[in-house]
């Protein structure tokens, strides 16, 4: 049978491959919920923008769902730690992820321009917001959260909202908006006509130039001296759960110790910086169809990238370095992870099979046509 | 200390927001299973008549929808947010349906939902109706998954404490999964939505048949709801959970809060069908009862009994004293983790080490608590009886009109005479809130009275709470209570607006010619 030490590596995994389908699922819905107004000239062509996600955000939106009980289930520890302790991040974030659903339900049953306007600046806020948000609270990782464990092992955290906003987490920020706006642009490209086509290309150019500076400024200061943190006692993968028996160290450029052991990490970075760059060649070249599946593979890189520098970390503590949580001592039991793990392997390729059988079905760009067909149909 | 503040703040918003989401959830449930049977007809007969049916109900469906999958992100955060001890504490067992809940039924159910609206035309009748049976299917199954989270809590089985964790920890997966409550809960809910659901269908239908417009539509989806309806009325009253109360200790205590039962009756136990209970004398006034009912009903026997109050309250006594020994032995385990005596005393006592934590509401250390304390704790296990009571019997009386209403429309549907009684069409349309608020105090009465446990006998609901500060939790209450507002009136606004606008409102009727179109 799988020990508990491959479970939870497995686990990590899992949760990178959750993290990485809802990246470029619904990444795209907030990508084009972020730019559709600047690259629309009409109502049609809102609508049609629009058209190209409302089949699918629903499915999209558990890729996050299921990331959230995932991480409940394999993960209790980093749950509740990071939920409770990012409090009012996750409040702003939730509020996103509810206006964009009822933004998509709701927007198309009045024909007002009022209402229109109105859930439009809804469905942008709620773009921009959520790809902000992840990408700051992704930052954050790097620099670690204060928080530590009270003597009933309850997480307590001692900061406030404005210390997620350090330059490095901004900076991040910045990568991940760029990123799902680049995304986005390139999934409008594909399914919708010219010359909309043009304008999502022209602005997911820029969104992958502006991905690719932020990604290397983010990069240097890491290998400029950002402090990471390192386990310096012994560490049992096989122990039960307690992260509170380790000691942990703050040292400057820690966060590149995997890529030091094992440089074929590079992969990852390098290859989101090329893949970004690829992106913007082909969307300049009107080929929308490989400018999203290298696009894609920019967020597979960029998420990677971020994974491989932090393992086994997943939720440093800057307060309380030895009460970090990391893989090795924030997982559920070895009976839940194996059960789980059955089940995941039952039901994501089921998922996969059936999302894509879903995509098919709705191949083809939208065109004007279409949308007079199927407006009024809510 | 527990910051008794953030406890109650987070108490509110946690209640206040799965009542706001349970005002969906039932309606996708029950609409969804319509749309397959108006659909299924449809494929079947292939009367263009029944695809509009299935169109028209599918864009109310679909508002539902989008609120319902808007306000369940909540839900599933919340735990995290604002119970993050609870989290960590349960996470190992509780955490597992809810992602199942994700990858077997919500992405099922989410990922068809876009097709069922836009495929109409990209797939054959047969396709489409497949696609819409997933959706109903999915929503089912998350209803499942849901509930077998939920009958965790209401009766914890397959699961120990793991000092070395400080957790409680999965020892049988299967106990979870075949968990009686979880099946009895799930009946019963599952057909309270279809109610929910026909009623919808029944008073809306009734609303065009009194303007007289609509009629073909509205006489169809009428036969359609009361058919549906009335072996879902049957259905939630006849497997109604309360077989589900006997299982665990807390489940006793709740049926015994719900009959203001304060004493053991020799069996089998009378209904109480009125009474005004009395907490602070703790007796019940005015008593009318039925004798016998409750023991067939609860225990399905005459020579079970059900314990009252009063004698569960000192097994709640014992249990603490117990729980006392369990926490003191825990807490030697944990500075020395190799301390025979003490694991040898932990595992006697780990059973009852959930009412030994009670006692930290009034003491940081209850080795020290009073005889005083003690008493308090005993009785904090008692759930709001009044409430109890009265939401109960008021859901009960609602399920029996249900019947009534659904009886009557059947008899009334096939003999085709809606039209002469118009006082049975106004019934059916005033009728419109009442199954939401059936359902509504249902979860009264299942989740209030859980009280004072989050998890039953294991963890107290005031220490489950995250260690955010009350500012925060106000911030988001306040937050969620004007923003909430707001969505339930665009959503109805959106609701009577497609209701009024009626099935030649859609824009699709009648089809038009470029309907079979390619792209």
């Amino acid at each position: 049978m799988l020990d508990y030490e491959t479970l939870r590596v497995i686990w990590w995994l899992i949760l990178g491959v959750l993290l990485i389908g809802f990246a470029i699922t619904d990444g795209f819905d907030m990508g084009v919920a972020a730019i559709f107004r600047f690259i629309s000239r009409s109502e049609d062509e809102r609508h049609a923008l629009l058209s190209s996600v409302e089949p699918v955000w629903e499915g999209n939106q558990v890729w996050f769902i299921l990331a959230g009980g995932a991480t409940f289930a394999a993960w209790p520890l980093l749950y509740a730690t990071s939920f409770s302790g990012l409090y009012p991040a996750i409040f702003l974030l939730l509020l996103t992820f509810i206006l964009r659903p009822v933004g998509f339900g709701f927007r198309s049953h009045v024909d007002d321009p009022r209402w229109r306007n109105l859930w439009d600046w809804v469905l942008f806020g709620s773009g921009t917001g959520a790809a902000l948000l992840f990408g700051v609270a992704f930052g954050n990782l790097f620099l670690g959260v204060p928080f530590h464990f009270d003597a009933l092992q309850r997480p307590v955290y001692t900061g406030g909202f404005f210390n997620l906003l350090h330059p490095f987490a901004l900076t991040v920020g910045v990568v991940s908006l760029a990123m799902l706006v680049m995304h986005g642009a390139a999934y409008a490209a594909l399914k919708v006509e010219q010359p909309l086509s043009q304008r999502a290309a022209a602005l997911g150019g820029i969104a992958a130039l502006v991905f690719a500076a932020a990604f290397l400024v983010a990069g240097f200061w890491v290998v400029g001296g950002l402090d990471g943190y390192h386990i310096v006692s012994a560490v049992d993968p096989l122990a039960p759960s307690n992260p509170l028996l380790k000691t942990v160290e703050r040292v400057p450029r820690a966060w590149l110790d995997n890529y030091r052991i094992q440089p074929l990490l590079w992969i990852a970075p390098v290859g989101a910086v090329l893949m970004a760059v690829t992106t913007w060649l082909l969307l300049l070249r009107r080929r929308p169809g490989l400018a999203f599946l290298s696009s894609c593979g920019v967020q597979t890189c960029t998420i990677l990238c971020g994974g491989f520098a932090l393992f086994p970390f997943l939720l440093p503590s800057s307060t309380d370095p030895g009460h970090s949580l990391t893989v090795w001592d924030a997982s559920s039991s070895a009976k839940t992870l194996l059960i789980m793990l059955v089940a995941v392997a039952i039901f994501l390729p089921l998922i996969l099979a059936y999302t894509s059988w879903v995509y098919r079905v709705l191949k083809g760009r939208i065109t004007l046509a279409h949308i007079r067909r199927e407006s009024g149909l809510y | 200390m527990i910051d008794i503040d953030v406890v109650n703040l987070s108490r509110l918003q946690f209640a206040l927001t799965a009542l706001y989401h349970f005002l969906f959830v039932p309606l996708t449930l029950g609409l969804s299973m319509i749309l397959l049977i108006m659909e299924a007809t449809y494929v079947m007969t292939g009367r263009e008549i029944w695809k509009r049916m299935t169109k028209f109900w599918g864009a109310l469906f679909g508002i539902n929808f989008a609120m319902g999958v808007a306000t369940g992100i909540t839900m599933e955060f919340q735990f995290g947010t604002n119970w993050a001890y609870y989290s960590h504490y349960v996470g190992d067992i509780f955490g597992a349906p809810l992602a199942l809940e994700g990858l077997m039924a919500f992405f099922l159910e989410s990922t068809f939902v876009g097709l069922f609206f836009f495929g109409w035309d990209r797939l054959s009748k047969v396709g489409h109706l497949i696609v819409t049976g997933l959706v109903a299917l999915g929503s089912s199954f998350s209803a499942l998954w849901i509930l077998i989270a939920n009958a965790w809590m209401q009766f914890p089985v397959g699961a120990t404490f793991n000092y070395q964790t400080m957790r409680m920890e999965l020892t049988s997966f299967t106990d979870v999964l075949f968990n009686p409550v979880a099946q009895a809960k799930f009946v019963h809910t599952v057909a309270a939505g279809y109610v929910v659901g026909s009623v919808f269908v029944l008073a809306i239908s009734a609303w065009y048949l009194l303007r007289g417009r609509n009629e073909a539509v509205a006489r169809r989806s009428m036969a359609v709801a009361a058919s549906f309806g009335l072996a879902c009325s049957l259905s939630v009253v006849v497997l109604g959970d309360e077989s589900g109360y006997v299982a665990g200790e807390n489940q006793k205590m709740k049926i015994a809060a719900i009959e203001a039962a304060w004493h053991t009756e020799p069996p089998p136990a009378g209904f109480t069908v009125f009474g005004l209970p009395d907490v602070a004398q703790r007796t019940t006034h005015a008593e009318v009862k039925v004798p016998w009912l409750l023991g067939l009903i609860a225990t399905r026997s005459l020579d079970k009994t059900l314990p009252g109050i009063f004698d569960l309250v000192e097994r709640a006594r014992e249990r603490i004293i117990n729980g006392i020994e369990a926490h003191k032995a825990l807490r030697v385990l944990r500075a020395h983790p190799n301390d025979a005596a003490a694991r040898a005393t932990f595992e006697k006592y780990q059973v009852d080490l959930g009412y030994g934590l009670l006692l930290l509401r009034q003491t940081g250390d209850p080795a020290k608590a009073t005889a005083q304390q003690i008493d308090t704790a005993a009785w904090s296990t008692v759930p709001n009886v009044p409430v109890l009571f009265f939401s109960f019997r008021a859901m009960v009386a609602l399920g029996f009109f249900f019947i009534f209403l659904f009886s009557t429309a059947f008899y009334l549907a096939s003999r085709h005479r809606f039209q002469r009684n118009r006082w049975f069409l106004k019934l059916a349309f005033f009728s419109l809130p009442l199954p939401w608020i059936a359902a509504e105090l249902g979860w009264v009465v299942a989740e209030y009275g859980r009280q004072p446990w989050a998890i039953d006998g294991l963890l107290p609901t005031f220490l489950g709470v995250s260690t955010t500060s009350a500012t925060n939790v106000t911030l988001s209450l306040v937050g969620f209570v004007v923003f909430y507002t707001t969505l339930a009136v665009v959503d109805i606004f959106l609701m009577r607006r497609v209701i009024r606008r009626g099935p030649e409102g859609l824009g699709y009727w009648p089809p038009r010619e470029d309907s079979h179109a390619g792209l």
